[in-house]
Order: C-alpha cells, then structure tokens, then sequence
C-alpha cells in the first residue's frame, strides 16, 4: 500500500491508500470531505471535479496515489474562509442549480475557466463547461452565473450584489430579441 | 410585529436551499456511514432472457471483508412481488416481480445475486467471483413484433406478451362523435405513425439506499422522490408493519419521475440489512443505473386525423403500443394512460377514439419519465398538426388557431371528458410570435429555399396544453390507480412565533422549501426566514403522496395554505379573548390581529405565546397554534403555452442547430418567477434531448448499447441553445392560488417543437418525418431518401446501433 501526503482544502494527511483507491473515494471515503460526489463511472459527469495545484481535474480518473505531494482543493474548501466564493454566491444569485448534485463539479470546473480565461463570452463559457453535465437546469442560469462571478472577480468586488433578489436582467434578456429576418 | 414589505408572492427569492448545497455541505444517501454499517452490491444478468441454471457463490463467499452473499433462491420465501399501483383494466396481465430473480431473468440488468462486504471495493470484487449459468431463452425486443400472436414470450405463464388494452372512445363516453365515421367523411386525412424512442431519465446523482435495522423502526434512507409511498409499499409488499418503517429522503439528486419506483434494491437494501443486523448501503455506479433503473416513453404511435378543407379537425384516431419492458413498476402501465386523456389537446375536436395495448419485451421496465405519457400525446397531436397544415398548405399556426378552444369558450369540456378550467391560447401565441419574429422567419426562410442554401430554415410550432396537479381522488379511482391524489400540510406556530410548515411534498431540486415559505410567510405575516419547511421523513411528515406531476405546488401548496388559513382562525379566537371584543371585530393583515376601528391589536406570536403559556385561553381551545389540512383538488389544472423553434440544417451534413427557441407559457399565478424560469429552462433542455440526442438503444441480444453517459447522450452546455422564456398568467380557477404547476412544461412542449422546425426545414426536399432523435444521419437520410436499409448503422444520438425490426421503416422520412 503506497503512502502519501496530501493537502486538502488546508489540512495535511499522511495515509496508506490501496494502489487502487480514486482519489475522488480517498476524499469521501477516507477523509469524509463527501462534498465532491460521483456521478458516473466513465468520466463523462464532472461531478467530482477537483482543483489539483489549482487546476480542474476530475477526482474520479486520478488515482489517490497520483495525488501523493500535492495540493488538492475541494468545493468545501474553495472559500478558504468559511464564507463564499464570488462563484459560489453567483451560483445562488442566478439560480445556477436545482438538485445541486452537479453544483460541486461545476463551480470548481467553472473557476479554473475564469482563471484561464478572465472574460469568456457565452460560448466559451459553454464549451468550458462541456465535461460537466447537469440535467436540471437546462445550463442557461449557469452560463449566466459564470459571467457574473466573471464580472465580480473582475471588479474584485466580492460582494456588489448580495440583495435578496437577483441582479436585474440586461434588457436583451429579459424581452427577447425578434431573431428574423437577418439572411 | 415584522410584517413582509414587499408581498412574496410574485417574488423572486433566492433559495433557501442553495447555502449548503453551494458549499458542499450535502447529505446525498451515499454521504452517509453509519457505525458497523456494510456495503452491498448486486450482480446483474448480461443476457436478457435466460434460465438461471445455476448459481456458484462458494468462492465469493470466501472473500477478504464478504459478509453474506445471497442468491434470488436464498430469499424467494421473503422478497414478495414489486408493487404496481396501476391495474388499468380488470384483465390486466401482471406478471410476478421479484426483486432479486430466481429462475428466470427478464432483461439484461436484472438483479441475480448480492454481496454485503466490508467495503464497497471488498463486495464489488466478490461480485466477479459469482458464477451464474444462464440457458438463453429467446429475446423479444421489437414491440411490435412482440404484440403479434406467435411472438416468442416474455413471460410464458401469461400465455401473452399483452398486458393490458385500454379504450377511451367519444362516441361512448358520450363526449363526441363516431371517429369512424368522421375518417370516412373527411375531405383531408393524415396519417402517421411515429416512434416515441426509448429515453432514460439520467438524474445526476446515482440511486442510494442505507437500511438500518438497529433501532425500533428499521430507518430507510433513499434517493427517491417518494418517501411516503416506499414506507407503505414496502409495508405492503414485503408484510412488515408500516408502524415499524420510517422512510427518509435527506438530499435528492434529482429524478425526473426516475425515482419515482418501489425499487428492486430497496427491497433487497432492506433485506439484507435485515438479515445481517447491521446497517447495510447499496450505492449504484452510472452503469447499473442506465440498464437497471426504469427507463420512459418508449410507444409507437399510429394517428388518423379527419379535417375539413378548411382546415377543422372532426376527429383523431390514436392507436398506441406502450413498451411496458419486462416488468410492470410502480405506475408503468398507467404512463400511457395519462397521455390518453391529452391527445386532443388545446383542440375542439368532434371525435376521439384513443386506444393503448401495452406489451411485454424483454427490456428494462419503463414507467415515469418527467411528462409521463402527456410528452407522447403532445408529441403527436402537435406533429399532426404540422402534417395537416402542410398537406393544407396553410401556416401552422393558423391550422391551430382554427380549431383551438377560443379565450371566451372557458370552462370548456373536451372530446375526452376532461373540464379544462381556463387558458389563452390567443395571448401565448401572439407574444411568441412577437419575440420569436415569426413573420421574418418566415421570409427569411422562403428566401433560402428560393435560393437553395445549402443551410435550410425550418420552424416548428407547439401549441400545447398538460394535464397537472395529480390528481383529484375520484379521477385517479375511476382510473383504476391504487391510491388518492391528495396532499397534505401542517403549520406549527411555535412559542417564540417562529412556524414550521410540514409538507407532504418530497422536493429534489424544486425549491419547495423556498416557495413553501413565501406562501406561509405572507399568509401569515411573518418574515420568510421566520418559515422552516420540513419534509421527506414519514417521522417529521407522517402523511403525503410525494412530488411527481407537477403536482407539488397545485396541490401541495394549497394544502399548506388551508393549514395557514385554520391556524389564523384559531389564533383569532384566542385573540379575540385576549382582546376582549368579538371575533367579527378582528381584521387580520400582516401578522396582526387589529380591532376594527380602534388601534388596539395583537400579533400573532403574541398570540402563539398566549397559546403555549396557556394561563388564560378561551373555553375549549388548545394550547397550541397548530393545524393540519388535506387538500384534494376538484380537477386538475391545465398549464399551456406557444413554443416556437428555429433550426437550421445543413442539407449536406444533415446537421441540425437551434437558431432560437422562444417560450410563451401560462403556468398560472406564480409564487417565484426565478424558480419557473429554471422548471422552464431544465425543461426544455429534457425535450430537446428527446428530439435531437437521446436514445435508450438495445442490440439484437437485448443488450443496452447506451449504458454510458459516453453513449447516451444528455445534452451538455455547448448543445443546448439560450431560451428566451417569457410567460402569461391566466389564473387557474380549480384552485384558490391560481397556480397550475410548471415541472413539465418545457419537457412536454418543446420536443414537437423542436422536430416540427427540423421536418419544415427540409419539408420541400419531400421529407414528412424524421424519426427522433433527429441526429445528423438520420436528417441526412431522410434528405437523401435513404430508407430501413442503414438504420442498424451507428448513430450520433442512438449510440452504438439503433436496434430495429418489424415494420417501422416507414417512418423514416417518406419520400413522396
Ligand atoms: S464521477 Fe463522473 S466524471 Fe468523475
Ligand atoms: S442542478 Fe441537478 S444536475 Fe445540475
């Protein structure tokens, strides 16, 4: 059984692992942090996205050894401080879930896209979040939460929005656009 | 007294429930370890059809960390029958349902055996050490085929692969005409047969259950959608007394009707942790889900629809195979059924005549899918409807305007019996049109067909209407359903005037919670953060029929009000006698009792405080601020809208893409419109699955090639388009809220939508259908009038081969 030593979300853990172990099961089995879940077997999901030194993999195609010496963060520790991340908070000011079982996955794939990427359109928001499936919310609430923690995280202003109700909708979304006529 | 500013109905509140979810703070079935608790796993038969001749687990049972490993013979006395709620007809065929199989396995995923380890690794490893021997008995795949006399059977004892036949006939029923008799009086007939293919529901969050057998009642966690009905299914099913099960739904991953199901592993959860004494977790990976859980639609739908020249409808004939699979589940051969009662829609037709046979294959069960048999119905009323404008060549919408049941003519009963309270067919529709830009679309289409881009236009209409709010009592029993269709509510008002509202309902994604305590909160008048929602613990909710069709707000929701509205007349006795004066001079706003003309007054926490000391209350009151109501509806409610979709296809690739898709609906009043948007959103991303991506695909051996997410294609981000959703309110008048439920909406209406744009873009080339999903190479096909004779090629949306046999060629883009 490989030993390891592996930082998560803060706290350091030395464990004998099987050579086998997933990392996404060494993180809710052996260290209770059930925040990040599975979703599929086959690496299609997302659900179980994780930063790796900071970069988005999925926790269930990399093998707990694999992780030995580095530093992993999950959704229950993204915040750092107990409070929320500027995505997470955009998630909830845009009603970007419903089950929320793809939340997880999808806010730490959806922050390794901003930090690639400060200031993706629509599509590039789309195609970011393409390992991700969700089967609630149609995606549409989320890409807009994305440009929204965009435009905070940008602004550095964490919290510029944090009223009861959701940031008011551009006038292009709320009327659509008559779409015809444009050949 | 705090009273609500801003009332809350109508509001877009931010859900209660994200905080935790958001963070990652989350109690899913499969979070859970209990203290000595074991791991099971459950072998599943590769074949589809077979003989068990023999099980071997001596080797498993050997194994590092095995517990027990047990067979379908081990528990054959013990296991019962899995319950079906829904004898449609009084000669329903049902065959016995074992949870785990003991001689004879019915598709390709059926539980064989089972592991109770240590670990989850420890009881999948022995699962590889089971030696099962299987004699192959023939497969039945094709329903068609299947229902024909001399097909091989699925289950021999029935001497039938038919189920069951259900009728609805309007000359009967005495609610319409002879549709005999108008077909051959019709100056236009269309006909068609379409396939309503096989999907799976796919919630995210994969099936779980944890049975602990330690304490005085045996405590089920699971990831389903219906804790009540599990508690007395299993009561029922497996003779145990209901006293002695509690049932918990903590965090549900979504469902989608997919858990709606008295499932094999519960059962066989519940057994195991049983037998052994200890709390036992099953966790499903995505593999067993896709060919084990129950799957939906799955029908081929023949229609014959009478008009006059003029475009009137005089009379539909719908003929329908239901793919029941191997098994009947809870609700599966009552799906259809809920179509039946919807095929004519939004329509004045004269005549209707619906008839279903469900039949037998040896394939997964189907059961509830989200729309649940309205889909189906909606489906192919609204393709018809393109087919009968086309063959008119009138426009679309216009067809629909001629025969939709006008804004005036509400309350209006239909050619099936069904009272369709209230609707405004004309208002939806003409704001649709408006955003949509239909007229320019329009244009812009007749200019690319005159110039012969290779990149087509296509735009599809769907008008439609569903049936929500399941259901009243007495329709469910003249439906032959085993159960009620009421819902249930308590308000405690507690000492501090803080209030709990328990609720029947079982969300999983809804956002009860936060809509439940914007109902209470301005009922009440109390703030909405003062309002607890508790559900989804037959120990905190004792009684409810769960959430499923879109039912939860309609009636649910209305349930909760009644209980509000007992508590406010309870709490006016007491404040009257606190008050001095007579009940009758007590208005009650905003939390506040006020005596009428004067300033003096009383809040109602005052009033729970008087209530819980108790010192000095009225003759005959009880020292509590608490009610409960049961609601059950008069009739269901009739959501509608105008959905309006663009594509444009590549003629050469057969390609399509959803240039834009603008909805117009009218779900009622609405309590968040944030949360409607998102039913609406969620919605139609489900339908457009259907029309251009999924497909639940079988190979000649029964085996599902779609048995991943690899293969089975749930749209991600990148394939779905931006909605433009936008809605009118038509009050429902069945209930007091004016609310008609949204869950279904957008799955129900955008799936013809979305095939009708696809058929009109390449209408002109001879194409009257292509068969869903609409992948690139069937739409090619269909362009090049290629036939039957590819369909077993590889498919974008049918994953590795598209299974079929019998006579369904036909409707593979007909060229004429
Ligand atoms: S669990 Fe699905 S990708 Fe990891
Ligand atoms: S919110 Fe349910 S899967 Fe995304």
């Amino acid at each position: 059984m490989p030993r390891i030593t592996v930082h998560v979300d803060g706290t350091t853990y030395t464990d004998d692992v099987s050579a086998r172990t997933l990392l996404v099961q060494y993180l809710r089995e052996h260290l209770g942090r059930t925040g990040t879940v599975v979703g599929c077997d086959t690496s299609n999901c997302g659900a179980c996205t994780v930063h790796l030194d900071g970069q988005s993999v999925k926790s269930c195609s990399v093998l707990a050894a694999q992780a030995d010496g580095h530093e992993i963060t999950t959704i229950e520790g993204l915040s750092g401080d107990g409070g929320q991340h500027p995505m997470q908070q955009a998630f909830h000011d845009n009603h970007a879930l419903q089950c929320g079982f793809c939340t997880p996955g999808m806010i730490m794939q959806a922050v390794d896209l901003l930090s690639d990427t400060p200031e993706p359109d629509d599509q590039q928001i789309r195609e970011g979040l393409e390992g991700n499936l969700c089967r609630c919310t149609g995606y549409q609430n989320i890409v807009r939460a994305v440009r929204d923690a965009s435009r905070r995280m940008r602004a550095g202003a964490e919290a510029e929005h944090t009223g009861e109700t959701p940031a008011p909708r551009s006038a292009e979304e709320r009327t659509a656009q008559p779409t015809g006529g444009q050949s | 007294m705090t009273s609500t500013a801003e009332p809350e109905l109508g509001r877009s509140r931010k859900r209660k429930e994200d905080a935790r979810l958001v963070t990652g703070a989350t109690r899913w079935t499969d979070n859970m370890a209990l203290p000595g608790m074991m791991h099971l796993a459950v072998l599943r038969s590769p074949v589809a059809h077979a003989r068990i001749t023999s099980v071997d687990t001596s080797e498993a049972r050997r194994m590092s960390g095995v517990r027990a490993v047990v067979t379908g013979t081990d528990i054959a006395a013990d296991q019962g029958s899995l319950p079906c709620a829904w004898p449609i007809t009084e000669d329903m065929r049902s065959p016995q349902a074992p949870p785990m199989a003991v001689d004879t396995v019915n598709f390709a995923g059926e539980a064989v055996a089972m592991v109770a380890a240590r670990s989850a690794a420890e009881a999948r490893d022995a699962l590889d050490a089971i030696d099962v021997d299987y004699d192959d008995l023939p497969v039945v795949l094709d329903v068609e085929s299947a229902a024909q006399p001399g097909s091989p059977l699925v289950h021999t004892e029935l001497g039938t692969n038919r189920s069951a036949t259900w009728t609805f006939d309007s000359a009967e029923a005495g609610t319409g005409g002879d549709v005999d008799r108008a077909l051959a009086d019709a100056e236009v007939r269309v006909e068609r047969t379409f396939r309503q293919q096989r999907l799976i529901p796919a919630f995210m969050e994969p099936r779980s259950v944890l049975v602990d057998p330690t304490s005085e009642q045996i405590t089920v966690y699971s990831a389903t959608q219906v804790p009540h009905i599990l508690r007395t299914m299993l009561a029922m099913s497996l003779g145990v007394d209901e006293h002695k099960i509690r049932v918990i739904a903590p965090d549900v991953g979504g469902g989608f009707g997919g858990k709606l199901q008295v499932t094999p592993e519960e059962v066989l959860t519940f057994l195991m942790a049983r037998r052994l004494g200890c709390p036992v977790k099953w966790t499903e990976t995505r593999s067993e889900t896709m060919v084990s859980a129950h799957h939906g639609r799955d029908q081929v739908q023949r229609l014959a629809l009478a008009a006059r020249r003029d475009g009137t409808v005089t009379g539909l004939n719908v003929e329908l195979l239901a793919d029941m699979g191997a098994y009947l589940r809870l609700v599966t051969p009552g799906i259809p059924i809920l179509g039946g009662l919807m095929f004519n829609s939004i329509y004045k037709f004269d005549s209707y005549r619906f008839t279903c046979t469900n039949v037998f294959t040896t394939k997964t069960p189907t059961d509830a899918y989200r729309g649940a048999g309205r889909p189906e119905a909606t489906f192919a009323i609204e393709r018809m409807m393109d087919e009968l404008a086309a063959e008119l060549d009138m426009d679309p919408l216009e067809v629909r305007r001629r025969n939709w049941i006008d804004r005036a003519e509400f309350p209006y009963t239909t050619v099936a019996g069904l009272t369709y309270d209230s609707g405004d067919y004309e208002a939806a529709t003409g704001r649709a049109e408006e955003l949509f830009g239909y007229r320019q679309l329009r244009e812009e289409q007749a200019r690319r067909r005159q110039r012969a881009d290779t990149v087509q236009l296509g735009i599809g209409v769907s008008t439609f209407t569903e049936m929500c709010g399941l259901a009243p009592s007495r329709v469910l029993g003249s439906l032959s359903y085993g159960a009620g269709g009421w819902e249930h509510a308590q308000i405690r008002v507690l000492p501090t005037g803080k209030v709990e509202l328990v609720t029947g309902v079982s969300p999983h994604g809804q956002g009860h919670v936060t809509a439940w305590s914007q109902l209470v909160a301005d009922r009440i008048g109390v703030p909405f953060d003062d309002v607890e929602v508790l559900h989804g613990d037959t120990q905190i909710s004792p009684r409810g029929m769960d959430t499923y069709g879109s039912r939860s707000l309609s009636v649910g929701g209305m349930a909760a009000v009644s209980a509000t509205d007992r508590v406010i007349e309870k709490a006016r006795r007491i404040a009257a006698h606190m008050l001095e004066c007579s009940e009758d001079d007590l208005e009650f706003s905003a939390g506040r009792f006020g005596v009428r003309g004067t300033d003096r007054g009383t809040g109602i926490s005052d009033v729970a405080l008087a209530a819980f000391t108790a010192h000095d209350l009225p003759e005959g009151v009880e020292p509590n601020l608490d009610a409960e109501a049961t609601f059950d509806p008069e009739n269901f409610s009739f959501p509608h809208g105008t959905h309006l979709c663009a594509v444009e296809v590549d003629t050469d690739t057969g390609e399509v893409r959803i240039r834009s898709y603008v909805c117009v609906d009218d779900v009622g009043t609405v309590v968040n419109p944030l949360i409607v948007e998102g039913q609406v959103h969620g919605g139609l991303a489900q339908g457009i699955a259907q029309a251009l991506f999924e497909e639940a695909v079988h190979d000649e051996d029964g085996t599902l090639t779609t048995a991943t997410l690899a293969d089975y294609l749930v749209p991600t981000a990148a394939d779905l388009p931006e909605f433009t959703t936008d809605r009118t309110e038509t009050r429902a008048t069945s209930n007091q809220l004016g609310v008609k439920g949204v869950g279904e909406a957008g799955t129900i209406a955008s799936t013809p939508a979305v095939v009708n744009a696809v058929v009109d873009a390449v209408r002109h080339f001879g194409v009257d259908d292509v068969r869903m999903p609409c992948s690139p190479q069937r739409v090619w096909r269909a362009i090049r009038g290629v036939r039957a004779s590819s369909e077993t090629a590889p498919e974008a949306g049918g994953g590795l081969g598209s299974m079929e046999t019998g006579g369904f060629a036909g409707s593979e883009g007909d060229l004429r």
